[in-house]
């Protein structure tokens, strides 16, 4: 078989052959970098989807490498949105920004017993990699770079949503600007998710929180048609 | 049955992990991401700070320091294809305390987990076992009792293996809920690697190493031996914690308890250092060092030595130890640095050059790996991990201490 990767130095695509066998994308990099072109870079680590390093696109989609098998013609490029460093290595370095413009971590602690069924709750948004598949799946992106953005936005809701989380109002103040109403649903982010994470659905849950903290969909005061509810007055 | 442990599904590490990287943003900490340590700067036998490869640009660069912590993981990555643990786990931190004159110890206890998948060496969780999974052979038997520990399992599986029985994990009779419930990324995983469904067939497994319980040799402050103001924390570190055998889950409790010990130590140690700066020796070495690496010539491919280093690592220093097998895999690790002059790297670009870093790796692998077959030899008895032919019994009159290794410091 033979894959191709986008390559950085000059912008091409190169095409590499392998043996048919069946393997990991991830095994097939470390192969023709042992074997055939140890200037291939890309980054690695854990093998076994836990790490969130090793994220590319593969035919368009958004793969873990370490849980994605290699076929015949595959076209292997590096996360959209992101700096490439070198090859299928991104700077992630800005993305985890939007973590931060998103205060996306306990605001203020307190005590409260949780039950397994709490527990639950937010144990799918918790299970969280920061591989950035979905950043680089979000069409928002093309438009607003300043967008926070799938994974900022669940892990956002994911501490609001905490019964030890006293403050849900701070996040809830920090998701409106170039967050939770710029999102256009499309569910590309939960496609793209290789943990099965729905951040669309989480996106919706906190817009439901803003409104009850007395937010609005701005969208929706555009759309008013210069309807006046004031008559004129 | 009570539980002994805390712990979140099959993940408890990972968010811990995250938990602990949200709240570093909230205090502002930064992250130099790419840094690769080289070498830690030490002047009188005091630590300095440190010098980092940046993969940005490809600049040797300095960070002074008075106190530093070591967190750079264990020496599982040595047996290359043979573990569960990620490629960079190579014990570079412990290869850069050896070289600045630092002590490491107990390097010949390397926990072998019993259940990593067959093809892949992934992990299958204790948790597995610990909710009530069997161990079987090829014919079906059961052979041993699940919950002994890992060093016990590891040794019943490999004898079966050594008389030509495949041995798998049995979950089967947990059901599907349960095992969606307790273990879903194992689940996810056995179906991408092995393509079988856990809830319907036997998962094969072997044993492959998994933590290294020696390393760097601190003292109860957590402070290295040799290098004062230098810390050591986690798998890097032999804080003496885990014997010669892990528990599982104990070193979650190892990091989350002794991390923020070994950050009040440093930051006390801080106090009453001396305000003294590094010059820029080390630094200059290690500039020379990097050329020199760049300059050489390749006309032997490290990343078969790597996999071979891992095979042999494995085979003969691995879950059961014979003295002549381990002085045959002393003179093949001894051929094999020989060897390393031929050894360079392909890829000549100043930045993200990954193929140098994986290279640094590899020499750490092989500065380590004599060591931990030394220890090995040295030690005629078995405990714990260590195993060996012929001496099966522990001798607490001759072995009841710690191999401590430290060289002399250059001057």
């Amino acid at each position: 078989m033979t894959i191709t990767i986008l390559r950085s130095h000059n912008k091409q695509e190169e095409a590499y052959p392998l043996e048919d066998k069946e393997r990991t994308l991830l095994k097939a990099l470390t192969d023709i970098k042992a074997t055939q072109d140890a200037s291939l870079t890309f980054s690695a680590g854990c093998r076994a989807s836990v790490c969130g390093t090793c994220a590319v696109r593969v035919n368009g989609k958004e793969q873990l490498a370490c849980a994605y098998k290699v076929q015949d013609q595959d076209v292997i490029e590096p996360l959209q949105y992101h700096e490439v460093l070198r090859d299928l290595k991104v700077n992630k370095s800005l993305t985890k920004k939007t973590l931060q413009r998103s205060t996306a971590w306990l605001q203020t602690f307190q005590e409260a017993s949780l039950t397994p069924k709490d527990e639950k709750f937010s144990e799918k948004q918790s299970d969280c990699i920061l591989c950035d598949a979905c950043y680089s799946a979000c069409p928002v992106y093309a438009v607003n770079p300043d967008f926070l953005g799938p994974f900022a936005l669940t892990r956002a809701y994911r501490y609001s949503s905490d019964k030890r989380e006293a403050d849900t109002k701070t996040l809830v103040d920090n998701v409106q600007s170039n967050g939770v109403w710029d999102c256009i649903l499309c569910a590309e982010c939960t496609l793209a998710c290789p943990k099965g994470i729905d951040p669309k659905t989480d996106i919706l849950m906190l817009r439901s929180l803003s409104i009850e903290q007395g937010y609005t969909d701005p969208t929706f005061v555009q759309q008013s048609f210069g309807f006046d509810p004031n008559a004129g007055f | 049955m009570p539980k002994r442990a805390c712990y979140a599904q099959d993940y408890t590490g990972l968010k811990i992990l995250h938990t602990l990287y949200d709240s570093c943003l909230k205090a502002e900490i930064d992250f130099l991401d790419d840094h690769y340590l080289l070498n830690l700067i030490v002047d009188e036998g005091c630590i300095k700070g440190a010098i980092f490869l940046d993969s940005h640009t490809g600049e040797i660069i300095q960070i002074n320091a008075k106190a530093v912590v070591l967190a750079t993981g264990g020496y599982g990555g040595i047996y290359h294809g043979y573990t569960t643990n990620s490629y960079g786990s190579t014990g570079d931190g412990i290869a850069v305390v050896l070289r600045a004159g630092g002590a490491v110890s107990d390097l010949e206890f390397v926990q072998f987990h019993p259940t990593a998948l067959k093809r892949s060496s992934i992990l299958m969780s204790e948790s597995a076992r610990g909710e009530g999974g069997y161990l079987v052979n090829s014919e079906g038997e059961r052979f041993i009792d699940e919950l002994k520990p890992r060093d016990e399992v590891a040794r019943a599986i490999f004898r079966q293996e050594q008389e030509g029985k495949e041995v798998f994990l049995d979950v089967r009779h947990l059901g599907e809920e349960k095992l969606m419930h307790l273990l879903p990324q194992e689940v996810a995983l056995c179906k991408l690697h092995e393509h079988i469904d856990p809830a319907k067939a036997l998962i094969p497994i072997k044993p492959v190493a998994h933590y290294s319980m020696g390393g760097i040799e601190v003292n109860s402050s957590l402070e290295v031996q040799g290098i004062q103001g230098c810390f050591a924390v986690g798998e890097c570190a032999n804080a003496k914690v885990h014997g010669a055998n892990r528990l599982g889950g104990n070193s979650l409790l190892e990091i989350t308890s002794l991390g923020r010990f070994a950050g009040d130590h440093a930051h006390q140690y801080t106090r009453s250092a001396s305000n003294k700066e590094a010059n820029s020796t080390q630094r200059d070495k290690d500039q020379k060092a990097i050329e020199a690496i760049y300059a050489q010539a390749c006309t032997l491919n490290f990343y078969e030595k790597q996999q071979a280093l891992g095979k042999l690592m494995y085979e003969k220093v691995g879950i059961q130890r014979e003295n002549t097998q381990l002085l045959q895999a002393m003179e093949e690790v001894r051929a094999m640095q020989e060897m390393k002059e031929q050894m360079g790297i392909a890829d000549k670009s100043p930045i993200h050059n990954q193929n140098l870093i994986e290279y640094l790796e590899f020499s750490s692998a092989l500065l380590l790996a004599p060591m931990i077959i030394s220890s090995a030899l040295a030690r005629n008895e078995s405990r714990g991990a260590h195993y060996k032919i012929g001496f099966e019994k522990q001798d607490d009159k001759h072995f009841a201490k710690h191999h401590i290794i430290q060289w002399k410091r250059e001057i």
